[in-house]
């Protein structure tokens, strides 16, 4: 299961914009729901349920509510409050709990947002969406071909980075060599990217580790794309089959998303490069409803067809 | 599947060098070789893979081999983990 610590949330390059209120505070909490708690039941005193797992957001109206309780309720209301283990507490509209909320909150984290509750719930969501969405780390070379997300698998070996470097040189764009870690969005979509401090370097055989960016220009290199394409590289196989016509399409799930997935078996004088553009654009032309391989067994059954009734008409007339 | 927990012995953890030597040694075996550390696991022939990891001294991984010659590649590459890489020649 994956969490998110507090301490991340309140990075300075956060869209949060998170100021934290008590110092003293522990912000190694861990955020294992994404959902958003507003405590105006726990405020009234009804804590049963009371989702304290959650970020508990007070907007104008709690603070409000809770400002205009007498100070002994306001207490024995705390008191319980805090009593669970909350992540965080925060404040929107720049509000700023008093000294008793405080003191009280002990080492629970409480931060106050210059965001409105709505813009914070929205950018809150984002966030915790994308932290706590599935993800995975494949071995495999991902690189952005005429706009195409295209991740090449294949074992070790087999020239995927060579083939990738041939890409970019042709003005494809590189996302990760080797290491590309994936996580899934919305249950839907597929975001590859590279990691952390082997980005955008590649390893090639004999020559050693070389700086994609720097020998090719910023241009060469992208930081995260969706993945659309699954390119299986295989060195290959006599005894097997592959596609000939195109006419099936093959599904590959990542993270129990499905993706079009192609084999392409790899030979000496193979020009995987062009193969791979090519992939790329017929993978274009089918989304936008143009299915080369059908309409084309299409065509040649109308061709076969109409010879067959022109050889029945002839036939007939004989 | 052979596995063996290994903690890192190396003074200097394993960056570059020693990441070309552990990948050189690991592509002598036809098995896939697998490295685990926190629920990350990487292809122990990728350099970056292992580079990625920023193994330093103490660091604790599962290697694991599946196929050919899986517990002669345990063996030998947790051998060479466990070993002060510095001392040997990092060419």
């Amino acid at each position: 299961m994956k969490i998110v610590r507090v301490s991340t949330l309140n990075r300075e390059d956060s869209d949060l914009k998170l100021i934290l209120l008590n110092s003293g505070a522990t912000l190694e909490r861990k955020i294992t729901k994404k959902d958003i708690n507003r405590p105006g039941l726990a405020l009234g005193g009804f804590f049963d349920p009371f989702d304290w797992e959650r970020v508990q957001l007070f907007g104008r109206g709690e603070w409000t509510f809770l400002e205009g309780l007498s100070e002994a309720r306001q207490r024995e209301i705390l008191v319980q409050f805090f009593s669970y283990p909350v992540p965080l507490v925060v404040f929107t509209h720049e509000q700023k709990p008093g000294p008793l909320f405080l003191s009280l909150a002990a080492d629970t984290p409480v931060f106050t947002t210059e965001l409105t509750t709505h813009n914070f719930v929205l950018r809150y969501s984002r966030i915790l969406d994308e932290k706590l969405a599935p993800s995975a780390i494949i071995h495999g070379v991902f690189v952005e071909v005429f706009g195409v997300g295209v991740l090449l698998e294949g074992k070790s070996g087999v020239g995927k980075s060579e083939t990738a470097l041939e890409l970019v040189e042709r003005g494809h764009r590189l996302v990760a060599d080797d290491i590309v870690e994936i996580f899934c969005r919305e249950n839907s979509t597929i975001i590859g990217q590279g990691i952390g401090p082997v980005l955008h370097h590649m390893e090639i055989r004999g020559l050693g580790i070389i700086s994609i960016p720097d020998l090719f220009g910023s241009g060469s290199v992208r930081k995260s794309k969706i993945v659309d394409l699954i390119l299986h590289l295989e060195d290959w196989d006599s005894t097997k089959d592959y596609d000939r016509i195109g006419l099936e399409s093959v599904k590959k799930q990542l993270l129990e998303v499905e993706l079009d997935y192609l084999e392409i078996p790899v030979r000496p004088g193979r020009n995987l490069p062009i193969l791979i553009e090519t992939a790329a654009k017929n993978y274009i032309l089918k989304k936008m409803g143009r299915h080369s391989a059908a309409v084309f067994t299409r065509a040649i059954e109308n061709a076969i067809l109409s010879k067959e009734v022109n050889h029945d008409f002839q036939t007939g007339n004989d | 599947m052979t596995s063996k927990q290994v903690t890192i012995k190396s003074s200097t953890g394993i960056h570059a060098k020693p990441a070309a030597i552990f990948v050189k040694t690991a592509n002598k075996f036809p098995c896939d070789i697998i490295i685990e550390k926190e629920n990350v696991k990487i292809n122990g022939k990728s350099i970056m893979g292992i580079m990625m990891l920023s193994l330093t001294r103490g660091s604790q991984v599962l290697l694991s081999a599946q196929g050919d010659r899986e517990e002669e590649a345990v063996e030998e590459l947790s051998g060479l983990m466990e070993s002060d890489f510095a001392a040997n020649d990092l060419r």
